[in-house]
């Protein structure tokens, strides 16, 4: 089932009804490291494969980059939008600057900013939508309702709201973006840690005096395990859409430096001269968001089990009612 | 359970409250509290700057005499609380104040933007409604067909990419490197709204509308499947209803309440969409005028762009809760 | 008589079977177009009028046929081979169009959970409507024939009643309007599948009668399938046994269910309790090997006590004896051992006298403003079981969760050994929660699947006793030896068990530390039958051995004979009756027990001495 994993645009709250169904915590899966099992398996079926080895691809490029790139990405080296030659494999940019090492030197930043974001909104996210489950009442109307009140601001508006204020920082940024995944994080974690919370064993634990930390802890976040890393993957692929829009509308570094956002904004009035000063960067951003998505498409399938074996559906057939 | 004859167990008795208006009067409470909520955050956002709002706006410019006239304008010479009430009651009056980067008043100022942006997201809408359902049901009739492996690969591809790259890619491909067909900008001047020149609004619209697109027809893919593999529609087919009939008739109705919260879901993405997109274009919404205003630091139409923006989320929000209780009849009607 | 002579191999062997309504031969369906047989060799015949049960646990493949009866197979599986011939067309080469037509019309079908079947968007008399639409030509007045059939069905055809939706009907009348949709367009045959299982007793008891007069009626030829031996026993004319995809032992009900030949039968019918007389359960150790995985020759041999080097390399075919056919090549010597009988039991009584370990007083109780409980009393003797018995909504869960203090929000007092308890176990002292165990209903929700077993089983003595690693492992290992699991059980993940095995884990988690009371909630209903006698008599030994007090809470009061000495009956939250066993359940005094002693089904088993004159015998020195 396609809806699994990222049926909602960025920021909107978790749709109800069919979606949650599907999202609902998947049948145990057994091994010591049970997220390394799922992400093993993922990788393995044909779209994960892919979705991997594009964003690895991209990766490889703005983490060696730096180190291969053959001018300075700052210098004016040729003319204003060159066209590819040689030397400039991939021509020059609207100062004369070369694309090819402006690209190879702007993505690392984006990748280190998006991915420090996307663990503020998960650590955040998780803590928020776990207490508020488990402890319920008190704590959980306050923690829900500042949700509502933090997704009334759509995304992108949060981040240029706090950017407006506070100026285009780049710390702010990752806060910004990464406070802003929080909301919707704690919803689908608050939902799938309701549903664990029902579960015996954790009255179980509570039986045996075990105390609510722990209980949210040793209990409860394991088996959050799938949940978090297809929300994880979800929330990468919003926190690089973001910041390199971000980027794009002139919020990210100041110039002269290089990445990759900025480039497509300050290229695209030379799309008739040398295109690739905007192509190239946007096929990066697209291929890094288009593959972390894919995989954690891939990792939600397995997570829920949809490619279920057919065996297994087969034997459901004769469990009455009474074999929940 | 009483005798073998007449209904076996009493019907609980109907509850007073009907649950639809319970349900709107409580999302209305609710979303009166959380706008109210908005507005003092957005309000005391700017009370928190560092030094505070006039020096910020003013940043190197600043001395005495200009930073007083800006405290007079911004009505930080008053009590917060008088500031807060100032303000809101001008919010709720019209009387918006004036825009800080060119001295005009900010109603002036963003009233022909959200007619420009209503336009595009109502257009962006219904068309991505129309495509979205129709390609969502037939991925689920024909599912694991070669319509559903390609639409659902394009799906999970387009869902992902940001919408300022599909916005290049179009005038990439309709309006400079390969073809010329269609505007790059879709610059209006002041007093053209959109649909005197409807040419203008085709790239920004197309560019929302395969970004909502894949969202939607996930969403109704999935509940078609779900209702298709459902326990009643296998009766149905046991019974021996003709296949047209059990997808009109029984896994439609099931599945359109949870599209529906998806679709309400995506206009209010949209809400933010239009930001990036309209800068992208240059078209004159309230998403540019919001870089605009936030590149000038211009707090009054900050403010209001954003509170407005909170508005449509709290009102599309309880629009889509409705109408998807009004298609769920277990919902609706009390035991 | 149906024709289970039709299972025989060799069709020369055979009558012709021109009469017969339902004439099923070489069914088989696999998982995909090629995979592994879910169900395979399966034939019988139903004759117009009678209703052939067919039975058998979760997996044996018993849905998957039935389904097949209508020319339909789930999301895949694939209907490989065989003929499904009703009044002489085979169903399964019958275009899709003329299909459609037979479905509903000809063949109708009669759903396990009509709450999921009946379509939440559709009131009931659309859906009603709908089943007469779509086969134009069969009624001639739908207005009158809906009346007339939710009448048969015993449901008032009222305006109102047709402008519901399903959810507001309860659980008996949404399977009454399911009948009578089945039965509208008047079939030649009708398919229930399970069809009062998760109805109460009483409603089960009315809905059967009504399937009964239904079925006599109209003259059809019925299937029924169930899990429970109980139900069909009342019900049907003849029974087809079906194990591992196979059918193992087809024929007349008082032959099959009097005297059983194939072995698994025969387990089958010892671990069925009845509300009768009090009888040593023996189960089925064991479970049902999957699809795909069923070994080389008969699939039971590894379960089997009479199994050969034979019977696992060979697939046995099926043989006629004593007039039913059985697929066991060990028959003649399972036929001479003795007959599969539940040895009667009697328990010690229990020490009068003595300062109860649990007494509960006044206890009420409610979810919000609704009250669940009213004022229970209950005492639990020293090393003796008390079941608390119940329908569902009862209250009987709520007041076990009070007892453990999972349940904080009650009145009342519950002493344990003379001390109260305070009313949420956050409240309690370590000791006491150790005490006091409880055994949650559901073994797939009780263990926490990221854990091991030996993690699991070992947790309650860090938390309580704060033993050492070694000590605990040592503890842990003990316990589920207890249970019959060996060590190598340790390491597993819950979801490598099944559902007998989960359950044995939380007894062996209950028992690791000790406990003097031990509560069971429904421990068995997520169980086989097979499988819940095991386990059963597993508790009950071990209640022995380890001299601790019970609490059996249960909806099954055939299960109560097995384990208790005395039993309370509940009803809306008050307690009705409570006493020793034996009183209770023969004797009961108060109208409610009455009528569920009445209600419940019994498994009649002609040929065998009557009940009557056993259950006397064993009741008897129950009393104390």
């Amino acid at each position: 089932m396609a809806g699994s994993a990222p049926a909602v645009p960025p920021g909107a709250p978790p749709p109800p009804a069919a979606a949650a169904a599907e999202a609902a915590p998947p049948a145990a899966r057994t091994g010591r490291h049970p997220w390394l099992s799922v992400l093993w398996s993922a990788a393995r079926t044909p779209r994960g494969g892919a979705g991997l080895t594009m964003a690895l691809l991209v990766v490889l490029v703005a983490v060696a980059g730096p180190a291969v790139s053959p001018h300075s990405p700052t210098d004016l080296v040729t003319l204003t939008f060159a066209k590819p030659s040689g030397k400039f494999p991939l021509g020059g940019d609207f100062l004369g600057r070369d694309v090819l090492s402006r690209v190879l030197n702007g993505g690392w930043l984006l990748l280190l900013m998006a991915v420090a974001a996307t663990a503020i909104g998960i650590v955040a996210g998780a803590a928020a939508g776990i207490a508020a489950a488990y402890l319920h009442g008190a704590p959980d109307g306050i923690i829900m309702r500042t949700v509502d009140v933090i997704l009334a601001f759509p995304q992108l508006v949060f981040a240029l709201l706090l950017l407006s204020l506070l100026g285009p920082k780049l710390w702010l940024i990752v806060l910004a973006v990464g406070l802003s995944h929080a909301p919707a994080v704690a919803r689908v974690i608050r939902s799938a840690t309701l549903d664990i919370t029902e579960r015996d064993y954790v009255k179980v634990a509570e039986l045996q005096g075990m105390r609510p930390v722990k209980v949210m802890a040793k209990e409860i976040l394991p088996n959050l395990i799938s949940p978090l890393m297809v929300e994880a993957g979800l929330r990468l692929t919003y926190s690089i859409v973001i910041i390199a829009g971000l980027a794009f509308l002139g919020f990210g570094q100041p110039p002269p430096t290089a990445n990759w956002g900025t480039m497509i904004n300050e290229n695209r009035i030379g799309l008739q001269l040398n295109p690739w000063a905007v192509i190239a960067p946007a096929v990066l951003i697209a291929l890094l968001t288009v593959g972390t998505n894919t995989f954690t498409d891939a990792v939600a399938r397995v997570a829920i089990g949809v490619d279920r074996r057919p065996e297994e559906a087969a034997l459901l057939d004769d469990l009455g009612p009474e074999q929940v | 359970m009483a005798t073998a004859t007449a209904p076996a167990e009493p019907a609980a008795p109907a509850r007073n409250e009907h649950p639809l208006l319970l349900l709107t009067t409580r999302r209305l409470g609710i979303g009166v509290l959380t706008l109210f909520v908005v507005a003092a955050i957005v309000f005391l956002a700017t009370e928190v700057l560092p030094g505070n709002a006039a020096y910020a706006v003013l940043g190197r410019n600043a001395n005495p005499a200009r930073l007083h006239a800006m405290e007079r304008q911004l009505h930080l010479n008053q009590g917060l609380l008088a500031q807060f009430w100032t303000w809101l009651s001008g919010l709720l009056t019209g009387k918006l104040g004036t825009s800080l980067a060119n001295g005009q008043p900010v109603w002036g100022l963003v009233e022909p933007r959200l007619i420009n942006s209503a336009a595009l997201v109502i257009v962006t809408g219904v068309i991505g409604t129309v495509i979205g359902v129709t390609l969502g049901a037939v991925a689920a009739l024909r599912k694991d067909g070669w319509f559903d492996h390609i639409s659902s690969v394009a799906a999970l591809t387009v869902t992902s990419l940001p919408e300022f790259i599909v916005a290049i890619g179009l005038i990439i491909l309709f309006s400079t490197v390969v073809l010329h067909l269609l505007p790059a900008v879709s610059l209006l001047p002041p007093g053209v709204y959109p649909w005197s020149q409807p040419e203008l609004l085709i790239l920004p619209v197309a560019t929302l509308v395969i970004v909502i697109v894949p969202y939607i027809f996930r969403m109704m893919r999935a509940a078609m499947i779900e209702a298709l593999e459902s326990d009643y529609v296998e009766m149905a087919r046991l019974k021996g209803v003709p296949e047209w009939r059990i997808v009109l008739g029984h896994a439609l109705p099931n599945s359109i309440a949870p599209t529906i919260q998806v679709i309400g879901l995506n206009f209010l993405y949209l809400a933010g969409g239009v930001v990036l997109v309209e800068y992208v274009f240059n078209y004159p919404g309230i998403g540019q005028g919001l870089v605009f205003a936030v590149d000038n630091r211009d707090i009054p139409v900050i403010q209001f762009i954003v509170v407005v923006l909170a508005a449509f989320y709290v009102c599309v929000n309880i629009g889509s809760d409705v109408i998807a209780l009004l298609a769920t009849p277990r919902r609706r009607i009390p035991r | 008589m149906a024709g289970y002579e039709q299972i025989h191999a060799d069709p020369a062997l055979s009558p012709p079977a021109d009469e017969a309504r339902l004439d099923v031969r070489g069914l088989e369906v696999r998982l995909g177009r090629t995979g592994p047989d879910v169900v395979s060799e399966v034939s019988f015949t139903v004759q117009a009028g009678q209703v052939l049960g067919l039975v058998g646990e979760s997996g044996s493949g018993k849905t998957t046929v039935v389904l097949a009866l209508l020319g339909h197979a789930r999301r895949g599986l694939s209907i490989s081979s065989g003929e499904v011939r009703v009044d002489g067309v085979d169903l399964l080469r019958l275009p899709a169009a003329q299909l459609r037509a037979v479905r509903g019309a000809r063949v109708a079908y009669v759903p396990q959970d009509p709450s999921a079947a009946l379509n939440p968007a559709l009131r009931v008399g659309t859906q009603l409507k709908e089943a007469i639409r779509v086969h134009p030509g069969a009624v001639e007045d739908p207005r009158a024939r809906i009346r007339e059939v939710l009448q048969e069905a015993q449901l008032d055809a009222t305006p109102d009643l047709l402008h519901r939706y399903p959810h507001q009907l309860s659980g008996g009348q949404q399977q009454r309007v399911a009948l009578a949709m089945a039965f509208a367009c008047r079939p030649s045959l009708i398919v229930l599948d399970e069809p009062t299982t998760g109805l109460d007793v009483s409603t089960q008891r009315h809905v059967l009668d009504t399937i009964r007069s239904l079925c006599a009626a109209y003259g059809v030829a019925a299937v029924y399938v169930s899990h429970d031996l109980a139900v069909v026993g009342g019900l049907v004319s003849d029974v087809a046994v079906m194990y591992s995809g196979r059918i193992i032992e087809v024929g007349s009900t008082a032959r099959v269910f009097g005297d059983p030949l194939h072995p698994y039968t025969r387990g089958l019918l010892t671990a069925v309790p009845s509300p009768l007389q009090a009888t040593r359960l023996t189960g089925i150790d064991g479970q049902p090997p999957r699809p795909g995985r069923r070994p080389a020759g008969c699939s039971f041999a590894p379960r089997c006590g009479f199994a050969t080097s034979e019977c696992r390399s060979q697939q046995p075919e099926p043989v006629l004896i004593d007039a039913r056919a059985v697929r066991c090549m060990r028959v003649a010597q399972v036929r001479e051992s003795s007959t599969g009988v539940a040895a009667a039991l009697s328990h010690v009584a229990a020490a009068a006298g003595e300062v109860p370990v649990l007494s509960v007083r006044e206890v009420s109780a409610g979810y919000g403003r609704r009250p669940v409980l009213t004022g229970v009393d209950l005492d639990v003797p020293a090393e003796s079981c008390v079941a608390v018995v119940g329908e569902s909504g009862s209250g009987k869960t709520t007041l076990a969760r009070c007892i453990v203090g999972l349940h904080g929000n009650w009145t009342g007092d519950i002493r344990f050994e003379g001390t109260s308890l305070a009313a949420s176990a956050r409240d309690r002292p370590r000791q006491t929660l150790r005490r006091v165990q409880y055994i949650f209903q559901n073994p797939y929700t009780s263990l926490n699947p990221r854990k091991t077993v030996g993690q699991i089983v070992a947790q309650p003595l860090e938390q309580y006793l704060r033993l050492g690693y070694r000590e605990r492992s040592q503890r842990a290992a003990k316990a589920l030896e207890d249970v019959s699991l060996g060590a190598d059980f340790l390491s597993r993940y819950p979801d490598q068990l099944s559902g007998g095995e989960r359950q044995r884990v939380a007894i062996a988690r209950a028992l690791v530390v000790e406990p003097d009371l031990l509560i069971c909630d429904e421990v068995t209903s997520a169980l086989d039958v097979s499988v819940q006698a095991v386990i059963v008599e597993q508790l009950r030994g071990l209640q022995a051995e380890h001299r601790i007090a019970m609490i059996f809470i249960t909806h099954n009061l055939a299960l109560v004979r097995s384990i208790a000495q005395s039993v309370v009956v509940l009803r809306d939250g008050a307690v009705v009756e409570a006493g020793p066993v034996g009183q209770v359940l023969d004797r009961p005094a108060d109208p409610y027990t009455a009528r569920l002693m009445q209600d419940v089904p019994k498994l009649t088993r002609p040929g065998l001495p009557g009940p009557s004159a056993q259950s006397a015998a064993a009741s008897e020195p129950a009393a104390p």
